[in-house]
């Protein structure tokens, strides 16, 4: 209950200002140019394969959907510190926050309702990608099970960055900082298996483990893996425990 | 209402308060009243959960804040210093919000919001953004927030500061329209506030509690008796017979009471306490004149406002520039 009403004046302050209209147009250019990409080399590479005659096998789902999903994961990567910023550092900065702390609300309830705001933009950035992915269907016939799956892993994969960028927020009350410290942390979990790539050693595969993309291969291909999605989980769960011992901190020390 | 026992909160190098101890009664109105970073804003952020207390205990309504948070928190509305205001907001969207979050009750929000706004008089700019009103009007907004749950206890963290003389008079106007209702705990640094508004005080400095007495004893024991010294000698040297200076100064209008302090050299010092609120300083000089004997001196001794909370701070006295000059916007080198 309290959380829902969190939930619905999060989402009403992103739409009042700039943010949600800006994150959500930038990520439709940017999709949109991915989108365009993959279609014209699709386009032409079918030409090509038929002009040659060497009828190379030709699937949507390997060749547009899987990289274009792969792509909308990582563009994701750069939206998600935008929509985080804000949750907890602008009400610590401008002491909104003494207002919820001392309204009969639990922490709990007040993270969540942040959390769930910003999956919820998140979801809606989303949903402007899934027009151009609808128009496949309109000339193709695609498997669709695969695509559902792929915007399963996106959700997942956002709702663990967003946990992430909520703690960071709450840890300070700048907004820049949460952004940029934010942006470092999400980068780092992108990147983190490349040191081990090309090695089979415990370290390797522990950096790889930790991969918010390492995971995300296997919902791109279509593959709905119980260790990938109690991975997301959790890393929701560690990211959401930690704001919570954040605004807990806050007030034994403050 | 509220009770304080012992409370002590200590930040990692200094401690903010320090053994308070007080308690309130239902449909009190108090003040706090103490110079900046004397422990106000701290206790009232224990009172209402926001900080936990180091040790001691505060319950409010017979709740513990430690034990039972949401209970308190549920019988408490809060003005913080700088009013929590979502500036992207309608003032009525606003005030629904934070109706939902103190729980009032889907049926009565709309009324409880109503009736908020009213006793604020903030109807008038109710579908507005916040970002447009003045500062006068986000002060009345942010007191409409504190008691939309309708709560028994309001703690009010210098309701006044910061706004013009005109909006000061409104807002204080209005803290007295919410006395009825609610059991009201206000901070502030303005001495002439605590007197306008509150029944007690709680004077505290450096984290100490200096003084705890009902606003009527204070003002009397502060600034309602006129306290003269004077020094008069018997012309020519004459010597003086103390009985009958003591005699005739007690006819004077207004005097309530004389008293020796000193006599040496022919010369006599006395002490002469005003009945409230009088000012017997000419009739004193003319009375000694006219008896035929010489006035050497004559000064008010009685402390200004400032020297006594000053005094009972624990303030040095070098401090105030001028003691008698300040009555309007608090005491001298209070302010931020």
């Amino acid at each position: 209950m309290n959380t829902l009403t969190i939930l619905r004046k999060e989402l009403n302050s992103y739409f009042r200002s700039p943010i949600a209209y800006g994150v959500m147009f930038f990520f439709a250019v940017i999709a949109g140019y991915f989108f365009y990409v993959y279609t014209v080399s699709f386009v032409q590479y079918s030409i090509q394969s038929s002009m040659t005659g060497q009828s190379a096998p030709m699937s949507v789902n390997d060749q547009m959907i899987r990289p274009l999903l792969s792509n909308l994961a990582v563009i994701g990567l750069f939206f998600i510190p935008i929509i985080t910023m804000r949750l907890f550092a602008e009400e610590k900065r401008s002491g909104t926050f003494e207002l919820l702390a001392t309204s009969p609300v639990r922490d709990m309830e007040i993270i969540l309702g942040k959390w769930l705001a910003a999956v919820v933009l998140y979801a809606a950035m989303l949903g402007i990608s899934f027009v151009s992915m609808a128009t496949l269907f309109a000339y193709g016939k695609p498997d669709w099970r695969p695509l559902l799956v792929g915007y399963l892993g996106l959700l997942l994969q956002g709702g663990c960055l967003l946990a992430i960028g909520t703690y960071i927020s709450s840890c300070t009350r700048n907004q820049i900082v949460a952004a940029v410290g934010t942006f470092s942390v999400l980068l780092m979990l992108w990147v983190i298996d490349w040191v081990g790539s090309f090695q089979d050693t415990p370290l390797a595969k522990a950096t790889a483990y930790l991969s918010v993309t390492q995971h995300f291969d296997s919902f791109s291909k279509g593959v709905l893996d119980a260790k990938d999605v109690l991975y997301y989980a959790s890393m929701i769960f560690i990211g959401l425990f930690l704001t919570a011992r954040s605004l807990e901190s806050l007030r034994w020390r403050a | 209402m509220i009770t304080v026992e012992g409370l002590t909160k200590r930040y990692a190098n200094h401690v903010a308060v320090d053994n308070i101890s007080f308690s309130v009664e239902r449909g009190q109105i108090v003040g706090f009243l103490g110079p900046n970073g004397a422990g106000k804003t701290t206790t009232m952020r224990v009172l209402t959960c926001f900080l936990p207390p180091t040790s001691g205990t505060a319950r409010v309504a017979e709740f513990d804040v430690l034990e039972q948070p949401m209970e308190v928190k549920k019988r408490i509305g809060y003005l913080p210093e700088s009013p929590p205001l979502y500036p992207e907001m309608e003032v009525v969207e606003y005030l629904e919000y934070v109706g939902r979050l103190k729980g009032v009750p889907k049926e009565s929000l709309a009324r409880r919001v109503d009736e908020a706004a009213e006793k604020c008089s903030v109807g008038d700019v109710k579908s507005k953004l916040i970002s447009k009103l003045s500062k006068g009007y986000r002060q009345r907004v942010g007191l409409a927030q504190a008691i939309i749950h309708n709560p028994d206890v309001l703690i009010l963290d210098e309701p006044t500061s910061g706004l013009d003389p005109q909006q000061i008079i409104e807002t204080r106007d209005l803290i007295k329209g919410l006395a009825g209702d609610h059991t009201i705990i206000l901070s502030t640094h303005i001495l002439p506030e605590v007197e306008q508004l509150c029944e007690r005080v709680i004077i505290i400095a450096k984290g100490k509690l200096v003084a705890t007495d009902t606003v009527q004893n204070l003002t009397s024991r502060l600034r309602g008796a006129e306290t003269v010294a004077i020094e008069i000698t018997g012309r020519n040297g004459a010597g003086l017979s103390t009985p009958d200076v003591l005699e005739r100064l007690e006819r004077v209008a207004g005097v309530s009471r004389v008293l020796e302090r000193d006599s040496r050299d022919g010369g006599l010092t006395l002490m002469v306490e005003s009945e409230q609120g009088q000012h017997i300083r000419p009739e004193l000089a003319r009375a000694v004149v006219e008896a035929g004997w010489n006035l050497n001196e004559l000064h008010a001794v009685g402390l200004s406002l400032e020297e006594i909370f000053l005094e009972l701070t624990g303030a040095p006295k070098a401090d105030v520039a001028a003691p008698h000059a300040t009555t309007v916007g608090g005491f001298a080198g209070g302010n931020q």
